[in-house]
């Protein structure tokens, strides 16, 4: 039972009023919350708020549980609503979702979501607070690539994608990363860089992997009816929705489609467009082939034409439909959770912020969240005002 | 009582890889649990499966030679539930999709372990 009749989803009731980053790549010296507060202040001042305006608070951070009151704390605030959702990466899809129904509700005024890692330079690691269980934990399966590796190679049996197809992916993410001067990995890589990378887990090598870095993303919500006192062009909140159908990989039902197909599928009834409608699509690329079940999922393309969908530079800079305009978890910045990172990129490009990489006349993004293995789904539609 | 964890190990250290069945509906379930998915029932009984199984997919894990490399596989076992393993008794790239296995529970750093074989 979908109960999609019975959606009410407040299409175009709120709207994502500032939108900013924080630390991309390397920031020495600062803890996660320390990122995180940049972010949020970055994104409250583009707004003309601080965070004394703020009254619900959304905040998931890799090494803290309970860091919504953490970032309360912090800033002095005493938010009427506070949630650590934790879904993985997409977490901050699910606080859009939350804070759409909660400002309409009346439940708040300004809801600030908020994300910041300092994986790499702690660490150097993917922070990664995921316990496997005894039924997975004696073959040693590598968290969370392996999980990814798996389904690639399932998808590969079933529908001939090709490693040249996955690297399509990965070229194509590098090549908008050269356009973002925010982005990690920005030198030139090529079809025979990404094939002759060190294997890490069959049939995906070092260049089917997203990132390690650090960074921190941030976005303020407010209801539509006051967005524009705070940003000239706010991204309305036109759908979102999720959906989980497993958490180990062992359990997925079928490697090859993910609960994306049903997320994906009540936003675009709620927002009441179709996948041909959208201008820019912004999809969480932990590793390559996440980017082709999304496509599918997501309804770019059919069942098992992810593969030949990507090639010749179709998602690339200059191709018919832009994917990860930013450069994605795999070239742009991958602290842990990335799926922040859809939510402000999608923000830029309707807010025409984006710079070299602004996609002319974006009125329609998608944003696409993944969390644990393929595990959580979350799809946010946003639009600018000519959508509503 | 069932006692889903602990009981599993146990059968294991025995030599046996056992999974649960519902008495009502009949469905076998694996990983093991207080309750039968979806309908919450908690008629479970443990049983031996047949131990045939095949590959539903398979990856190979890269270590730094010269740590040699491993195969992680998912299997779908005859009796319905798929779970995570290894393929042993063949060349570590040789393990394919589709390939019938049957299980076999072995020790391995002190400890019992399922794996499976070629069929």
């Amino acid at each position: 039972m979908s109960g999609s009749a019975m959606d009410s989803f407040p299409r175009g009731k709120t709207a994502i009023v500032g939108a900013a980053t924080f630390g991309m790549g390397e920031a020495p010296g600062l803890s996660s919350k320390d990122l995180a507060a940049h972010a949020s202040i970055a994104a409250l001042a583009q707004a003309n708020l601080q965070p004394k305006d703020v009254d619900a608070l959304f905040v998931c951070l890799s090494d803290d549980m309970l860091s919504g009151m953490t970032l309360a704390e912090y800033f002095g605030i005493r938010p009427k609503l506070t949630d650590n959702n934790r879904t993985g990466g997409s977490s901050f899809l699910i606080h859009v979702m939350l804070a759409a129904l909660a400002l309409e509700g009346r439940q708040c005024d300004v809801a600030l979501i908020a994300y910041g890692s300092n994986q790499r330079t702690s660490t150097g690691k993917l922070a990664n607070l995921i316990r496997t269980s005894i039924y997975e934990a004696p073959y040693k399966a590598l968290s969370p690539i392996s999980a990814y590796a798996l389904a690639a190679a399932r998808h590969m049996h079933q529908y001939g994608t090709t490693r040249e197809q996955l690297g399509a992916v990965a070229i194509a993410a590098r090549k908008w990363a050269q356009l973002n001067p925010e982005a990690f990995m920005r030198d030139e890589l090529t079809m025979q860089d990404y094939l002759q990378a060190r294997m890490v887990s069959d049939p995906l090598g070092v260049r089917d992997c997203c990132l390690v870095t650090d960074g921190a993303g941030a976005i303020v919500m407010t209801r539509a009816d006051r967005a524009k006192d705070h940003a000239s062009r706010p991204a309305f909140v036109l759908g979102a929705a999720c959906a989980t159908w497993h958490q180990e990989i062992s359990n997925a039902p079928d490697l090859t489609v993910t609960a994306a197909a049903e997320s994906g599928a009540r936003a675009y009834a709620q927002a009441r467009v179709k996948p041909a409608d959208i201008d820019v699509v912004q999809l969480y690329d932990a590793f390559t082939i996440n980017t082709l079940l999304f496509l599918e999922d997501l309804g770019f393309c059919s069942k098992g034409e992810g593969g030949p969908f990507v090639e010749n530079g179709r998602i690339a800079p200059g191709g018919e439909l832009p994917v990860n305009t930013n450069g994605g978890g795999l070239s742009c910045v991958h602290p842990g959770m990335y799926g922040m990172f859809t939510l402000v990129e999608a923000t830029q490009q309707i807010m025409r912020n984006a710079g070299a990489r602004q996609v002319p006349e974006v009125q329609l993004a998608l944003c696409h969240g993944n969390g644990g293995v393929l595990s959580s789904q979350a799809t946010v539609i946003l639009g600018s005002e000519t959508t509503l | 009582m069932i006692q889903p964890d602990q009981q599993f190990l146990e059968f294991l250290a025995q030599g046996r890889f056992m999974i649960q069945r519902s008495r009502a509906s009949g469905r076998f379930i694996f990983y093991p649990r207080v309750a039968e998915p979806k309908t919450g029932c908690t008629d479970l009984e443990w049983v031996e499966p047949s131990g045939d199984g095949t590959v539903y997919s398979v990856t190979v894990v890269r270590q730094k030679p010269p740590a040699p490399s491993y195969n992680v596989v998912l299997v779908d076992l005859a009796e319905g539930p798929r779970l995570m393993s290894r393929v042993d008794g063949i060349e570590v790239h040789a393990v394919r999709i589709g390939m019938a296995v049957k299980a076999r529970v072995i020790r391995e750093n002190e400890a019992p372990l399922l794996v499976f074989e070629p069929a």
